[in-house]
């Protein structure tokens, strides 16, 4: 086999690479395009596209639970609060204000810090023993009612809390 | 059990194909199945509509064009793609096109999960439901692009309308497909399907359908798959008088079609789904001898679901918006919670099989029940207040009473 050959991306790696862009793409898209529901259309394109880089892990169950949550939930959700405000919708709406060099720092800073603990951390690439199909879902199952019980339940108790808040915040009076 | 794409690939590795390429080529050629039997169906569907719809109208439906007015949805089909193709000079572009395509990519996508028959599943993912459920939710975000983009008022609150009914009927469906899924312990549209073979002295004669030990859980999806499927009596996101047409008001041509050909075939798949976890799938006597025989049973209950939902159409008046949203949670979703939770109790007790089957049955009953009586206090109610408000003493202090010639 001639040397080249080996050189070349594999399938999966060419599928990545496609994946990766779309959604650098859209994410950029997100902060710069200048119609704000154009914003949440680009970050349910985020969205899907971070489902497939789930799907090219062989994550069925979190590429499902992300199109469900975020783009069922979560981006409608957005959407519904854009085409509610008023003068949002049409007409262009500049993605930048005064305080650009500030975000800018931070952004800069932000990005560093990440950066930083993607090359330092030892990312533990196998911890244990990986199984295929329904077990996962079982085993993530048993562990929040065991190991992960009381961050599950204090979750569970946040969104009762949200969902109280918003029902006083939006009660007639 | 042998999947398809087993059968397939093993076949064109035969042939000589590498093992990769052959199950390439095999999932190309069911992906092609599957889109192309989707617009077929769609035509099916379509000429059931109207032949159930006119026969409870008293009238005959279509039979001018083909045997029987088979041909019919053809000619309209070719007609309508066959008309301008209009875009509103205030419309998005992005969003007014994209609309239409995903709605039919979100209804498609889910053909890939139905379990046609045993091993005839394009692909048995282990979250068969969850994915079923995930994509519902692309179908509201096409409706709310259309709803924006189109530009106009009434396409507008359609759209809003469309989230509001199909994300609160969203929570009573998918608690309601919980049921099945516990008791099947899978959530492998394949696996439930077999779970509910009966088996009596080792031979099964396919009658364990879920429905029988949960009709509540039953009733209570098909409700909320009908508001899913904005079907009447839960289709104010085409209330003709309120809104002119709904989300769709400006789409004409080959886009308009893409959205009538999604709804037809999403509420084919609802009552798929419905066959599949409750009514016991391909199930059915003798299916374990001749496997092809699922495919028969399998889509004869789809479609007398289908015409079931098409009977209640013609026959049913529009709930108002509020009486809708109250419906789904005040009545809908406490019900459906109670019957999880019970159901999980139940299933938790050190019983034999048969006991906890009893149970979940006693619960399920008991909610029919509840509900039942909820229902009939407030239409009594309903009657009372209607009645008081056209009795002709009522309108005594207002009313004077029209001069009598004679005096």
């Amino acid at each position: 086999m001639p040397a080249i050959l080996d050189h070349l991306p594999t399938v999966q790696q060419v599928i990545f690479i496609l994946i990766g862009l779309f959604t650098a793409v859209s994410a950029l898209l997100v902060v710069v395009a200048p119609n704000l529901f154009h914003n949440a259309l680009a970050l349910v394109a985020t969205f899907f596209g971070v489902t497939g880089l789930y799907v090219l892990l062989e994550a069925e169950f979190l590429a499902v639970s992300q199109v469900l949550i975020y783009v069922g939930a979560i981006s409608t959700l957005i959407t519904f609060a854009i085409m509610l405000t008023r003068g949002m919708m049409y007409g262009r709406t500049s993605p930048t204000n005064q305080q650009r060099l500030a975000a800018a720092i931070m952004a800069v800073l932000f990005f560093l810090v990440l950066a930083g603990l993607l090359v330092h951390v030892p990312w533990p690439v196998v911890g244990a023993e990986l199984k295929a199909g329904e077990a996962i879902i079982a085993d993530l199952g048993e562990l929040f009612v065991t190991t992960y019980l009381i961050p599950f339940e204090l979750m569970a108790l946040l969104l009762l809390v949200a969902l109280a808040g918003a029902l006083m915040l939006a009660r007639d009076r | 059990m042998q999947l398809w794409s087993e059968t397939l690939s093993n076949w064109l590795a035969g042939l000589g194909l590498p093992e990769p390429v052959a199950l390439t080529v095999a999932y190309l050629v069911g992906a092609l199945v599957l889109a192309t039997f989707a617009p077929l169906l769609a035509l099916i569907l379509i000429w059931i509509t109207r032949k159930v719809i006119s026969r409870l109208q008293d009238r005959i439906g279509p039979n001018r064009v083909g045997k029987y007015g088979l041909l019919q949805t053809v000619a309209d089909a070719l007609k309508l793609l066959s008309k301008e193709d209009i875009r509103p000079a205030n419309a998005d572009p992005i969003s007014y096109n994209l609309a239409p395509i995903l709605s039919v990519f979100g209804v498609i996508m889910s053909l890939a999960v139905v379990a046609f028959a045993p091993g005839l599943i394009g692909a048995d993912l282990n979250v068969g439901v969850l994915y079923l459920v995930a994509l519902g939710s692309i179908g509201i975000m096409a409706a709310l692009m259309a709803g924006w983009g189109s530009s106009n008022k009434y396409a507008l609150l359609a759209g809003f309308r469309v989230v509001a009914q199909l994300l609160s009927y969203e929570i009573p469906m998918v608690l309601s497909m919980l049921a099945p899924v516990l008791l099947a312990g899978t959530m492998r549209l394949g696996g439930i399907s077999e779970a509910q073979a009966l088996r009596i002295f080792g031979f099964n004669i396919g009658l364990g359908w879920f429905v029988f030990i949960m009709p509540a859980a039953f009733l209570i999806f098909f409700i909320s798959a009908l508001a899913e499927g904005e079907q009447t009596p839960f289709d104010l996101l085409e209330a003709e008088s309120e809104l002119i047409a709904g989300f769709h008001i400006e789409y004409s041509g080959m886009k308009f079609a893409m959205f009538f050909l999604a709804q037809f075939l999403n509420s084919f798949f609802l009552g798929a789904i419905a066959v599949m976890l409750f009514l016991g799938g391909w199930q059915g006597p003798l299916v374990d001898q001749i496997p092809l025989l699922g495919l028969v049973y399998f889509l004869a209950k789809t479609f007398a679901v289908y015409v079931v939902v098409q009977w209640i159409k013609g026959t049913f008046p529009r709930v108002r918006i509020d009486q809708m949203m109250a419906f789904a949670w005040k009545v809908l979703v406490p019900q459906v919670l109670a019957l999880i939770l019970w159901q999980m109790l139940v299933m938790k007790l050190p019983a034999p099989t048969w006991v906890q089957y009893g149970l979940i049955l006693v619960g399920n009953l008991a909610v029919i029940g509840v509900v039942v009586r909820i229902l009939g206090r407030y239409f009594q109610q309903e009657q009372v207040r209607s009645k008081r408000a056209f009795e002709p003493r009522s309108l005594i202090g207002t009313m004077q009473p029209a001069p009598s010639s004679g005096d």
